[in-house]
């Protein structure tokens, strides 16, 4: 034993409070990112096709972006340090890009290392992102009875769609394709899922809207492609549709 | 084999002791340098030595190639997204290189612990990674590899200029702390459900930056930075990183080490100055060294820095079993 007087004890134990702090603050540091999550504080987040559920998604992504390297329209983006436990982990931003299914057979899920994109999913129609909501009906073309013509999103915007009688393989930018419609349709000509989206008469009203059905899978297209600023339609996150 | 338990638990935290047995050709060297008498002139060639070591005067061969490792695979990682070459996709902490899965040890044990379900390619990833370190010397992947490594040297640099000046001091911690770290991290990940470590470790932040643009994410490295320059001399990689120890653990099996002779060897200690892991080179201490040539320990990262600095040839990198058969 060392007298309490000694310089050694003295070294050894000011050694060992630092250690102690060090431990304290890197574990804090850690456990601070878990504020985010617990208090919700960090809105919901719209995850790549074949996302399992929110917690165990939390828990198995390793943060690692191959999902986002194999995206041919980049619609996928990590999240940063505000997220908390969150950072690393891939969402999509469909207004700015949705994801439009041009790779044909979910890439990123093949390329999620841990199965937090889940293999189960082999096609487009089985992806259960979210359910598109018309947010908005009372600002929608159609239900105005208005057309649209010209850049669905104006000169400036950057995102990606593929449209097939131009290019199968290769998504081109939504502004190289401009719109000539009579009605404002869209949200429902440019959904890359059958049956996913119709446009409807209003029951008691004039005009139409769109309607969202059963195989709906979130994907956001339509809420990239709607003209009206902010959008009419938007994806719910995580939603699952249930018998009306 | 360096992974001898002693080795081991040295890593693990423990103050490394003067060996029990010390074999009688180590301790006929260790008598004859005991009774050879120091000139003033040696000892002051010695001083002069070690203020080199300090300085960062010495060579920088190995420093130079390990730098050049570095960047070249983060480079890598970078211009295959950019490019879209697709030869190295993913980010340090997994990928899929030229093809093969990789996944880096540690993380991916947070991630299995978190969220309780083992995936093949996980599973094929983490096999991949541990075959190659245990063939290129585990803690290899730190110096050799790791983009918040080279990070640490430019810290590391700046302090020891610092504390020339007498600007700043080095306050070490006790080493079992990353052990600690590991286990605690651990045990949160199974617990919580959250691989808490993932999310505030720099190596994967960097990684992301580099690859995908920096963004908030950079507050933490560069707290951990200025950590390094004024308080604590490479503080993370010696006390925290449990991927580090992960990598160290792999090491054990490696044939890839560092080799000391005792016989060349003139006990100016330079070594110890410039290296990251300082206890595994207890044997190079006077009348230390159990035989004539000692494995250096599996906490060793193979940077090569004592390589350079050794005036005496008396370090050297080897591959066990080769330098034999020659």
């Amino acid at each position: 034993m060392l007298s309490k007087s000694s310089p050694r004890y003295k070294t050894s134990r000011r050694r060992f409070l630092r250690t102690i702090g060090l431990f304290v603050g890197v574990m804090g540091a850690s456990l601070a990112t878990l504020l985010p999550v617990v208090t919700k504080l960090i809105p919901p987040r719209l995850r790549p096709p074949g996302a399992i559920e929110e917690t165990d998604f939390l828990a198995s992504c390793i943060k690692c972006g191959q999902c986002v390297q194999v995206c041919p329209v980049e619609a996928i983006f990590l999240a940063e340090l505000d997220e908390g436990m969150g950072i690393g982990v891939p969402y999509i931003d469909a207004r700015l890009q949705a994801c439009d299914f041009s790779c044909d057979a979910v890439q990123c899920v093949l390329a999620c290392p841990t199965g937090s994109l889940s293999h189960k999913i082999a096609k487009k129609e089985e992806v259960r992102m979210g359910l598109a909501r018309v947010a908005k009906p009372e600002a929608c073309l159609a239900k105005l009875g208005l057309g649209f013509k010209g850049q669905a999103r104006g000169p400036n915007f950057t995102g990606l769609l593929r449209q097939e009688e131009i290019d199968r393989w290769t998504p081109i930018p939504v502004r190289d394709y401009p719109y000539d419609v009579e009605l404002c349709d869209l949200c429902v000509r440019e959904c890359p899922i059958e049956g996913a989206i119709s446009l409807q008469d209003v029951v008691d009203g004039n005009g139409k809207l769109p309607v969202i059905h059963k195989t709906c899978v979130g994907c956001g297209v339509c809420e990239m492609i709607c003209p009206v600023e902010p959008t009419v339609i938007v994806i719910d996150e995580r939603k699952v549709w249930e018998a009306v | 084999m360096k992974g001898n338990l002693n080795s081991l638990l040295a890593m693990l935290g423990k103050t490394p002791k003067k060996p029990k047995k010390i074999t009688p050709e180590a301790q006929t060297i260790h008598l004859q340098k005991r009774s050879k008498k120091i000139t003033k002139q040696e000892i002051e060639h010695i001083r002069q030595e070690l203020r080199d070591a300090e300085a960062g005067k010495y060579s920088k061969k190995w420093q130079t190639r390990r730098w050049i490792s570095i960047i070249t695979i983060n480079l890598l990682f970078t211009l295959s997204f950019w490019v879209d070459v697709q030869l190295f996709e993913g980010s340090i902490i997994a990928s899929r290189v030229l093809g093969f899965h990789m996944a880096d040890l540690y993380s991916a044990l947070q991630v299995v612990l978190a969220y309780k379900v083992m995936f093949i390619n996980l599973i094929i990833g983490t096999a991949t990674v541990f075959i190659i370190w245990i063939l290129l010397g585990g803690r290899a992947f730190c110096s050799w590899v790791c983009p918040y490594h080279l990070l640490a040297d430019i810290a590391e640099k700046i302090h020891q200029k610092l504390a020339i000046k007498k600007f700043v001091t080095d306050h070490t911690f006790h080493r079992g702390v990353r052990t600690v770290f590991f286990i605690v991290f651990s045990l949160l990940a199974f617990g919580l459900g959250y691989s808490l470590f993932n999310s505030i470790n720099p190596v994967g932040m960097i990684s992301r930056a580099l690859i995908y643009g920096p963004g908030i994410a950079m507050i933490w490295i560069f707290i951990l930075f200025l950590f390094e320059i004024f308080y604590s001399r490479r503080a993370w990689c010696r006390y925290v990183c449990p991927m580090g120890l992960t990598y160290g653990l792999t090491g054990a099996l490696s044939p890839l080490q560092i080799t000391y002779n005792l016989s060349s060897c003139q006990h100016d200690a330079a070594c110890h100055v410039v290296c990251e892991v300082p206890h595994v080179l207890e044997c190079v201490k006077k009348g230390r060294a159990g035989h004539v040539e000692v494995d250096i320990g599996t906490d060793c990262t193979l940077c090569g820095a004592c390589v350079d600095v050794c005036p005496t040839s008396s370090l050297k990198f080897e591959i066990k079993g080769l330098s034999h058969i020659t």
